[in-house]
């Protein structure tokens, strides 16, 4: 084991801690204080036990899926920043989630009438609209992949998309636009474990890439022709790190909207932490993220209970300035 | 349906034109906003742009001279003969001027409007709505400027009778706790957002005899939660749809969204209803209609003959069955300690 490696794994570890505690106590955090011998009663019937319901259909849920969107968009953020090669890759550059919110954005203002999940479903199917656009444009003028077109598309797509989004809801009414606007600030109350349930496979299938990525992102850090000398499929890697990236996001995205700042703040501080090894900023990354992202839910629906925050808003407003802290405090 | 979004995004619609009042409207400063009416006759061609007021302007008898409506109108009938001049936040200015209008009805909040309105010399009508009172205060302005107050006192003090007649019947009984809700995402528990302790909603729960679970947050809508609503424990909960006219198979499907907060009071007794009717979101002239049509829900046996002429959907009057209860509340922990 070298040196950083075993630095590194205490910090991984204190990350998946930090997850847990924050999925165990978070639940228990809110504007209404719930018995502990109450909410895990085997006396009180479920559908007598306010506290209980309370437990386990309002806050369970969400802090379950707080810390799935956080470690993932979190772990996605990693990648498309080594896939990239650039700093300031989030999950969101390369259009996945203005693709996701043109979905949703649809699913609301025309869909009124569709079945149920008809949001997180549409909008899974616009992020991967965007991801077949990206990938097409990027794979088309090059043999392999570019990722100086793949950049340029995501961000010319971004605009359109948002050009688009802007455009559905001018179209739609006020109570849509307002529900529109609502779902783009982030929110992670699901109230049931069905949205969590349909998402854990995808990110399932991304997470299994991502184990695979770390080596050949840490060969791919020191320069791509670098990597390919050392037996790296590059292309093979890229590809693998768009798709899954990419898949990862669309799935977080739909369970709790395009919440913002968790997929580039999260990685940077985890660097700081454990170094430049993938694997280490993956695992870490996916733990405190999920970890940042259950408190930060936490926050939003206590502050100014019992009204709600959009969770967005706290990321970013938590997130910025503790992260430019950090930024100029450690060297 | 504009009005029921203005107080829906009332205060958010009226950030941004506050902001734009402070960029644009500097130079409008010490100029009379309101130029002289110099005709003794009432006007003759008028602009409205919000349903409430051109139902206030057809319920006192200035139908004739209604020469445009908003983009949302759909009543009375005699509508959808007027040319369509756009809404509350995206009114089609050159379409108003181009019907030569000598009134525009505006909101308080279209500030833009008003100052183009302003800039060519038509006239407006100004009003704002924080509550269930104003809407007989506008009709008795409104009336005053159309030179048809005879008309609109009768109109308003109609008003003024019929919720006082429904005040009277519901006082003294018992008053359920009622989750108003305007907001859901469909097949899910999730974007719920309810009427909270001010505005038109709250205040026609109130007059019908409920007692508002959201009354101490005091703002037009919240954001209810399933925490927030196991909470408050409704005794019965009302989603007004004012779009959506969904057949009886989709009314039950959305009611039973609700067996997922069993200990809620409003589903343990199947007091649930969707009610799919505009009038609960138009603050004007059938305004007592729907504050009875909240009532009868609220107070069933007060008035039994009404719900034969209502138009409403009155879903909700059989009880979720205690088996699916029971049934739901195992599975909503799925593999869970």
């Amino acid at each position: 084991m070298t040196s950083p490696m075993r630095r590194g794994v205490p910090i991984v570890a204190a990350c998946f801690g930090a997850m847990v505690v924050a999925v165990v106590a978070s639940p228990f955090i809110g504007s209404t204080s719930l018995g502990f011998s109450r909410v895990f009663s085997t006396t009180i019937p479920f559908a007598d036990n306010v506290d209980a319901q309370i437990f386990f259909v309002a806050r369970l849920p969400r802090a379950l899926a707080a810390a799935l969107v956080g470690g993932t968009l979190a772990a996605a953020g990693v990648v498309f920043q080594g896939l990239l090669r650039n700093p300031l890759a989030t999950p969101y550059t390369l259009g996945v989630s203005a693709g996701a919110s043109l979905g949703a954005m649809v699913a609301i203002t025309f869909g009124s009438a569709w079945a149920i999940g008809g949001v997180a479903t549409a909008s899974l199917a616009g992020a991967f609209l965007a991801v077949a656009i990206v990938y097409a444009l990027a794979a088309a003028r090059h043999r392999g992949l570019s990722t100086t077109v793949m950049l340029l598309a995501g961000v010319t797509l971004n605009a359109f998309f948002s050009a688009l989004i802007l455009f559905v809801q001018y179209v739609s009414d006020f109570a849509q636009t307002y529900r529109a606007l609502r779902w783009l600030m982030g929110d992670l109350d699901v109230a049931s474990y069905e949205p969590i349930l349909y998402a854990l496979p995808l990110v399932g299938v991304a997470f299994a890439g991502f184990a695979w990525l770390a080596r050949p992102l840490n060969l791919m850090s020191a320069g791509i022709d670098a990597a390919a000398t050392r037996g790296v499929e590059v292309e093979r890697v890229q590809r693998g790190a768009f798709f899954a990236a990419s898949l990862a996001t669309g799935a977080a995205v739909s369970v709790g909207g395009p919440i913002g700042f968790v997929g580039i703040i999260v990685p940077h501080l985890v660097r700081l932490l454990v170094g430049a090894d993938h694997r280490l900023v993956l695992p870490a990354s996916t733990f405190f993220g999920a970890a940042f992202l259950v408190a930060c839910d936490a926050l939003a629906r206590t502050v100014i209970a019992p009204i709600e925050l959009p969770v967005g808003i706290i990321t970013a407003v938590i997130g910025g300035p503790f992260f430019l802290w950090l930024l100029i405090t450690r060297r | 349906m504009a009005i029921n979004h203005a107080t829906v995004v009332g205060p958010k619609v009226r950030g941004l034109f506050l902001a734009f009042v402070l960029v644009v409207g500097v130079n409008l400063a010490g100029r009379t906003l309101e130029p002289p009416d110099l005709r003794t006759l009432g006007p003759s061609r008028i602009i409205s742009l919000v349903p409430a007021v051109t139902e206030m302007l057809f319920a006192i008898g200035a139908g004739n001279e209604v020469v445009g409506v908003s983009s949302y109108d759909t009543f009375p009938p005699e509508v959808t003969s007027k040319a369509r001049v756009g809404a509350l936040i995206d009114p089609d200015v050159e379409r108003i001027l181009s019907l030569k209008p000598d009134l525009v009805v505006v909101y308080n909040s279209q500030t833009e409007l008003m100052t183009r309105l302003d800039r060519v010399r038509i006239p407006t009508f100004r009003y704002e709505h924080a509550g269930l009172a104003d809407i007989t205060s506008t009709i008795r302005s409104l009336g005053q400027r159309l030179e048809r107050g005879a008309q609109a006192e009768a109109v308003a003090s109609r008003i003024e009778r019929d919720l006082e007649a429904i005040r009277r019947s519901v006082a003294g009984k018992r008053r359920p706790r009622i989750a108003l809700l305007f907001e859901r995402e469909p097949g899910t528990l999730r974007n719920i957002y309810a009427s909270g302790g001010i505005g038109f909603m709250h205040d026609m729960l109130e007059t019908a005899g409920g007692e508002d679970v959201f009354a101490d947050i005091k703002r037009q809508s919240v954001q209810a939660t399933a925490e927030l609503l196991l909470t408050r424990a409704p005794d019965i909960i009302i989603e007004v749809h004012t779009f959506d006219r969904w057949p009886e198979d989709r009314i039950a499907r959305e009611r039973a969204v609700w067996k997922a907060l069993p200990s809620l009071p409003a589903v343990r007794s199947g007091r649930i209803y969707l009610l799919q009717d505009e009038r609960l979101a138009i603050p004007g002239p059938r305004v007592a209609e729907a504050v009875k049509l909240l009532a009868d829900i609220l107070h069933p046996a007060g008035q039994p003959d009404y719900q034969a002429n209502s138009r409403a959907i009155l879903a909700g009057t059989s009880p979720l069955s205690k088996d699916s209860v029971k049934k739901r509340s195992s599975a909503a922990l799925p593999r869970l300690p």
